[in-house]
């Protein structure tokens, strides 16, 4: 099964022969994001917006792993939202454990009647340091084991998407049966504090927006940080040729794993910050229907492109709130026609289509010299 | 003795859903390499073909039958629509039609939300088909529910009409030359474009047929085509892509496993286990159970 991947530059489009100061552009274009995400977003929008908008930025979050896995790594990874809901559900456990105060259980599992004391595997998470740590770590973990066993038996493409898909399916199908002690189909609701800041106080709220743009800037330099670095180089070699890679010396399952990895992470720490900013986790945010979600807006930006996944993200997380509000029937059309057009047309997504500007003009400047 | 049998019998019963909903599938996935995310939703146009024909059929038995070789062209048609629109514009990039047709089938869904309303719908099995057959008479009788009996009759009866189609008709001959050597069948006079629709009308019209044999063991709704597609596609993976052998007996074995895992289990946490059930299966053999055999790297 060849998978061609017409979009991703390939190292000499990279190393722009225009002038020198073309290294400063990434520089200028984060420190444009960073004056738009911290000085411009917050005084232009409401409460209201801004924690929309601190929704969206946690749904890029997702949109820079998938770069990274899915777009370089070419490994097409339907179950992002089994990493989003770890990272979720450790934050969201720890908060209702702050919540109900010490020696009390959880709102949700008084009601039930059953619970007079937590269970054992949620006793961890009252320690704060702990519950952090299990957002980032969690994912990775459970991503470095599947990824370990799948990636060293050379199960890849389609099949390793499927096989993400069902895990997805898998998970959220457990969290809803065990009722009593994940809330089930409720998930864990009404979180009311953050490290011991009430979240219904609006200041709060905009200190958790900015927590979440700072965490997003730092995951996007990392992750270029790795699209530029040697192991970059190698991720993209794996994806279009795994095999010559292989034959290079290299262990392409090794490769492979680590962008897995870093993406389950980011995917962590991207469920991690929803839980404070939305105030709920629930099997309904990460099961099948979810992870496409988080694909497509990656895709719709173009998933080779940090900028475009990043972009995509948001801006159909936007459309999203914007179009479903009004007419919900409207949307899921909208939806699928976005996602037909995007990958049967623009397989690199709008992202490319600077570079499609670009090269046409190109083409075109020479002979407009000439007459 | 008998609640052993009864579990086999139910572990059987499920299976044969498995195999009537992932049949369709390997023949486009397995064969022509397509993954067809939309495979679910031909299924739910199956299901809704026989709720409409019931409405307007007055015998529930007569609609039945009626509703099999109707579901079929109707979801066949669909496929080869979805063909010759998309997919045969993609045939190079198998990731790509997975989210492409996922998003032709949030468009389908919402299309049968709009034509037939949100709320799951009910059909009414023939009265043939809505009581119990006693196997075991006696203080501890063993009963197989009819409809589940037809169900299995339906699917054994599907798997061995595309396995002759495939093997003797000389449209079958075509599609395997198609699927073994794509540039030399195009050179020997066959219309591999053609030849694709056809497989892929065929495909899709088998997915009608299982949504016919879903409306006698469950509502009728938008979503449940999303509900089975996973489980379907764990088949063919499991089975080996391509290889009806292995999804036939994958199927039956994944049936009976989940059955038992739920006796002894409950429902959510059998999913699991059949879950790491196939991943470890796939440690062993990471081609699924059959392969075929060839000298490529990969």
């Amino acid at each position: 099964m060849t998978t061609t991947t017409p979009h991703a530059p390939s190292v000499k489009q990279l190393q722009s022969p225009k002038g020198r100061l073309t290294f400063l552009r990434p520089a200028a274009g984060f420190a444009a994001a960073a004056v738009a995400l911290f000085a411009v977003a917050p005084l232009a929008l409401s409460d209201f917006r801004l924690g929309l908008l601190a929704k969206y930025l946690c749904t890029a979050m997702v949109a820079v792993g998938i770069c990274l896995a899915w777009g370089r790594g070419g490994l097409l990874t339907l179950g992002q939202g089994v990493f989003f809901g770890l990272g979720g559900y450790a934050m969201a456990m720890h908060l209702k454990i702050a919540d109900a105060g010490p020696g009390q259980v959880p709102d949700f599992m008084q009601l039930y009647g059953t619970a007079t004391e937590l269970p054992w595997w949620w006793r961890p998470f009252a320690n704060p340091v702990f519950a952090l740590a299990a957002t980032v770590l969690l994912p990775m973990a459970v991503a470095a084991i599947l990824g370990s066993f799948v990636f060293r038996r050379r199960v890849k493409g389609a099949y390793f998407a499927i096989l993400s898909q069902a895990l997805a399916a898998a998970f959220a199908i457990w969290l809803v049966g065990q009722q009593a002690t994940t809330g089930g189909t409720n998930g864990l609701t009404d979180i009311q504090g953050f490290f011991g800041y009430d979240l219904d106080d609006p200041v709060n709220q905009r200190m958790v927006y900015f927590v979440i743009a700072a965490v997003l800037l730092l995951l996007i330099a990392l992750a270029r940080q790795l699209i530029h670095s040697r192991y970059g180089e190698l991720l993209v070699a794996v994806r279009d040729s795994e095999e010559r890679v292989r034959f290079l010396g290299y262990d392409p399952a090794n490769v492979k794993l680590v962008a897995y990895v870093v993406a389950a992470g980011m995917a962590g720490l991207a469920g991690a910050l929803f839980v404070p900013a939305v105030g709920i986790i629930s099997p309904a945010l990460i099961g099948i229907v979810p992870s496409i979600e988080l694909v497509i807006g990656a895709a719709v930006g173009g998933r080779a492109s940090l900028v475009g996944a990043v972009l995509g993200a948001i801006a159909v997380a936007w459309a999203r709130t914007a179009l479903s509000e009004e007419f919900p029937a409207a949307w899921t059309y909208f939806q699928g026609l976005l996602f037909i057009v995007a990958l049967a047309f623009l397989p690199g997504g709008l992202a490319s289509l600077v570079g499609i500007v670009r090269r046409r003009r190109a083409s075109r400047a020479p002979e407009g010299e000439a007459a | 003795m008998t609640v052993i049998l009864g579990q086999m019998f139910t572990g059987v019963s499920i299976g044969a859903v498995l195999l009537l909903i992932a049949l369709g599938l390997s023949l486009t996935f397995g064969q022509m390499n397509v993954i067809n995310m939309a495979h679910g939703e031909f299924i739910m146009a199956g299901a809704y073909t026989t709720y409409v024909l019931q409405k307007s059929i007055a015998g529930a038995g007569l609609s039945l039958i009626v509703a099999l070789p109707v579901a079929f062209l109707v979801s066949g048609a669909l496929g080869a629509l979805l063909e010759w629109l998309l997919i045969r514009r993609l045939y190079l990039r198998p990731l790509d039609t997975l989210l492409v047709t996922w998003g032709v089938s949030l468009m389908l869904q919402q299309l049968a939300r709009d034509i037939f309303g949100a709320p799951n719908v009910q059909t009414r099995a023939p009265d043939v088909l809505t009581g119990n057959i006693t196997v075991i008479g006696g203080d501890d009788p063993l009963t197989f529910a009819s409809s589940r009996l037809f169900i299995l009759g339906l699917a054994v009866a599907a798997v061995v009409a595309l396995s002759l189609t495939l093997r003797l008709t000389p449209l079958g001959r075509r599609i395997r030359a198609v699927v073994q050597n794509r540039d030399l069948a195009e050179v020997s006079g066959i219309s591999t474009g053609r030849v694709d629709r056809t497989a892929f009308f065929i495909g899709s019209g088998l997915a009608g047929i299982a949504g016919v044999a879903l409306t006698l063991v469950g509502p009728i709704g938008p979503t449940m085509g999303t509900n089975v597609i996973i489980d379907a596609f764990l088949v063919i993976v499991v089975g080996g892509i391509g290889q009806l052998k292995g999804s036939v007996i994958v199927a039956f074995v994944l049936g009976v496993l989940q059955s038992v895992l739920e006796y002894s289990t409950t429902v959510s946490v059998a999913k699991v286990l059949v879950l790491v059930a196939i991943v470890a299966f796939l440690q062993w053999r990471p081609q699924g159970l059959y392969t075929v055999r060839t000298r490529s790297l990969v």
